[in-house]
């Protein structure tokens, strides 16, 4: 590629020059496409449990990061919205542009998220949202900024968040999720394992520093 | 209490400073604690896993491909960035990267930032250079804060804190937090330090990170972390600064599959961490709309160079090879008097400074090889710290005492006549040294001169009075 828009140009050259001394020369593309499909690959590629199994894994995962989970029919998600909503004494709740309406039950005041400013995020009591892909195997919830998750501010400032996360997006391994993602691959991406925490004080893990402390997960039927 | 500096130029010698270390029961105490509970929760983690050792063997790979075709991954990954909005700097080294990192927060307008825990900014001394240009830099991450506000230096690659305990801690943010009411349970540091941080997030505009991966095909970054301070210095700020050694790049995305399941539960013994985020670019509306990446070599070059020890630079930063190292379970970090410290440090800090320094560190390793056991892109370290003293001998020149030792020792080896008479010679020598134990065995706890070195650090048996060829030609000798 020519150097238009790169700010250095020497220092890109001289770098680029070290690695071609370093390796015996410049790496081609098709080569180097090539090499990197022969690559090994004999890890875990596809599930082994049954689907039951997988979504029983992803909640005793979840429980685990001290989430409080719940798995209802698609009915009934409002109610179970509600009901968590309520015994967590949280009123004021910010939802991206895009949540299926019908998870959204009435008795709560919903702020619809349209480029909130990080000082009134941090003034809400939580935030709702959808998810893209659920990792069972290591209990990690992915959100991309479609509509339904929204951008990542929003599920980040907030104290709280209950996530909504649909069967047919579970899977069981790693790289069931990665593939699951390829499509979207530039979208910004997050993943969380449970609630944010720190072990940097004598190895001692602490719920919660800066991320939202406070996570709920529904599993939709 | 002066700031510690970390710079392998002027750090003193690995066994000078880890005598030092040694007599430091408190450090010690803390260091035991904080690797044993890592490594208790990397076995239990690592140990469900039926596919570790594939995991290993395509991370392995993957790393040694990227290396093989750097060139080519970087310029991808540049050209993917900067389609997405992102804007690319090369730097030759950490005086570049230094001077780019810190005219970029002058043009963003801001003179302070918020900065996400990162090994490459501490490499480059990158606060010290931002506070010569009159820019204040928060550090977010809890461990990097305690190091900050202690006037500390990190100590291990992933907890860097882990040699300061929670009463100590407690004192630190007391003292530079002004509360003289703070608890010292974990939790309350850790409440703390969210007030003490929140405000910052919210108001500074221009964030610094390091990178975990950068990724070819996409042009994205990828950050793992676990107290979501990433997330708000990636997310909240106006201007975006990630700062990312050559060797952080991945070819494809797909390849997260294999390193998201090895860097989690290799460094802190978790199935996955709390968070990952990755971005590409600039993303209207969602996160920093300026976005800069500085790919920095630094010497990375030059350990590519060398076919016996670049399989170096296939590190993910994951630290259990420190944490499995019986040298670092005593020292802790500080003695090699780099940020790198632990085994990964002893091969990769001599070789970033060009072997002009720390060539010490290739040496403080018993060879024991529980880090290449542990490390999740087996990385055989051991045998780069025997390339290693080979090349620090080679450029110690052949007259030095070791060289000649070798030498002499060599011929003697090659004549059993000479073999012979040095035997008896180091019988009659040895007398003076040797103390009985209570079991009547002997023992020689010093040797003169260069031979000290060996007994530094632990007892030599006293010679046998007959040899193995003695004892076997006094029988016949005829093999019955």
């Amino acid at each position: 590629m020519g150097t238009e828009g790169v700010v250095n140009a020497s220092a890109r050259a001289e770098v680029l020059r070290r690695i071609r001394a370093a390796k015996g020369g410049a790496s081609g593309s098709v080569a180097t496409r090539r090499q990197w499909e022969t690559m090994a690959r004999g890890y875990r590629r596809s599930a082994s449990r049954e689907r039951r199994a997988v979504i029983e894994l992803l909640e005793d995962r979840l429980r685990d990061y001290d989430a409080n989970v719940a798995r209802v029919t698609p009915d009934d998600v409002g109610a179970q919205v509600a009901l968590m909503l309520e015994a967590r004494g949280k009123r004021r709740i910010v939802i991206p542009t895009g949540l299926a309406a019908e998870w959204v039950p009435r008795g709560f005041e919903f702020v619809l998220d349209e480029g909130m400013s990080a000082a009134e995020l941090n003034e809400v009591d939580g935030v709702m949202t959808g998810s893209t892909v659920a990792i069972a195997e290591t209990g990690t919830v992915v959100l991309q900024n479609v509509a339904g998750q929204g951008r990542r501010a929003t599920t980040l400032v907030p104290d709280y968040h209950l996530c909504v996360v649909r069967v047919e997006d579970v899977v069981e391994t790693v790289a069931e999720g990665m593939e699951r993602l390829a499509a979207t691959a530039e979208l910004t991406t997050t993943f969380f394992s449970g609630p944010s925490a720190t072990a940097d004080i004598e190895m001692t893990r602490i719920k919660g520093v800066h991320g939202p402390r406070f996570l709920d997960v529904i599993v939709v039927e | 209490m002066s700031d510690l500096v970390l710079d392998p130029k002027t750090a003193p010698a690995f066994p000078i400073a880890a005598r030092a270390a040694m007599k430091d029961a408190q450090l010690r105490k803390n260091v035991r604690h904080a690797t044993e509970v890592i490594q208790a929760k990397r076995a239990l983690v690592v140990g469900e896993m039926p596919d570790w050792q594939e995991l290993r063997e395509a991370g392995r790979q993957i790393r040694q491909h990227t290396m093989m075709h750097l060139d080519f991954y970087l310029e991808e990954f540049e050209r993917n960035c900067m389609r997405a909005g992102g804007v690319v700097h090369w730097a030759r080294d950490a005086a570049e990267a230094r001077q780019i990192v810190t005219a970029l927060v002058k043009a963003s307008g801001s003179d302070e930032v918020i900065k996400i825990k990162s090994m490459t900014t501490e490499e480059v001394q990158l606060n010290k250079a931002l506070e010569e240009a009159g820019i204040r830099a928060y550090e977010t991450d809890l461990a990097e804060l305690i190091i900050q506000l202690g006037h500390d230096r990190p100590s291990h690659i992933v907890v860097p804190a882990l040699h300061k305990n929670r009463h100590e801690i407690r004192e630190i943010f007391r003292r530079e937090m002004n509360l003289p009411e703070i608890g010292d349970r974990p939790e309350d540091l850790a409440d703390a330090a969210r007030m003490f941080l929140r405000e910052k997030f919210l108001r500074v505009k221009t964030g610094v990170s390091g990178a975990n991966f950068l990724i070819a095909d996409t042009g994205g970054v990828c950050i793992v972390e676990s107290e979501g301070n990433g997330r708000m210095c990636l997310t909240l700020p106006e201007t975006l600064i990630t700062i990312a050694g050559i060797d952080k790049v991945l070819p494809r995305y797909q390849d997260l599959e294999v390193m998201l399941q090895l860097l989690p539960r290799s460094a802190t013994g978790e199935r996955m961490n709390p968070y990952n985020s990755i971005w590409t670019g600039v993303s209207e509306g969602d996160g920093p709309q300026t976005f800069h990446v500085v790919l920095m070599d630094n010497a990375r070059t030059e350990v590519l160079a060398d076919e016996e020890a670049r399989q170096t630079l296939n590190c993910i930063r994951c630290a259990a090879c420190q944490n499995a190292c019986p040298v670092y379970r005593q020292t802790g970090g500080h003695a090699y008097g780099s940020v790198y410290a632990g085994p990964i440090g002893a091969i990769l800090t001599p070789q970033l400074q060009q072997m002009h320094h720390a060539q010490s560190l290739p040496y403080a390793s018993s060879l024991c090889g529980a880090c290449y056991e542990v490390c999740p892109v087996k990385i055989n370290i051991p045998e780069v710290l025997i390339h290693l003293r080979n090349k620090v001998v080679k450029q110690n020149g052949a007259l030095n005492v070791e060289a000649v030792a070798m030498k002499a020792m060599g011929m003697i080896f090659r004549s059993e006549r000479r073999f012979r008479a040095a035997q008896r010679l180091g019988r009659m020598a040895e007398t003076p040294l040797v103390r009985k134990d209570e079991q009547g065995e002997g023992w020689i706890g010093w040797l003169p001169g260069m031979l000290g070195g060996w007994t530094q650090a632990r007892d030599l048996r006293e010679m046998p009075k007959e040899t193995f060829r003695e004892w076997w030609e006094k029988r016949g000798g005829d093999g019955n």
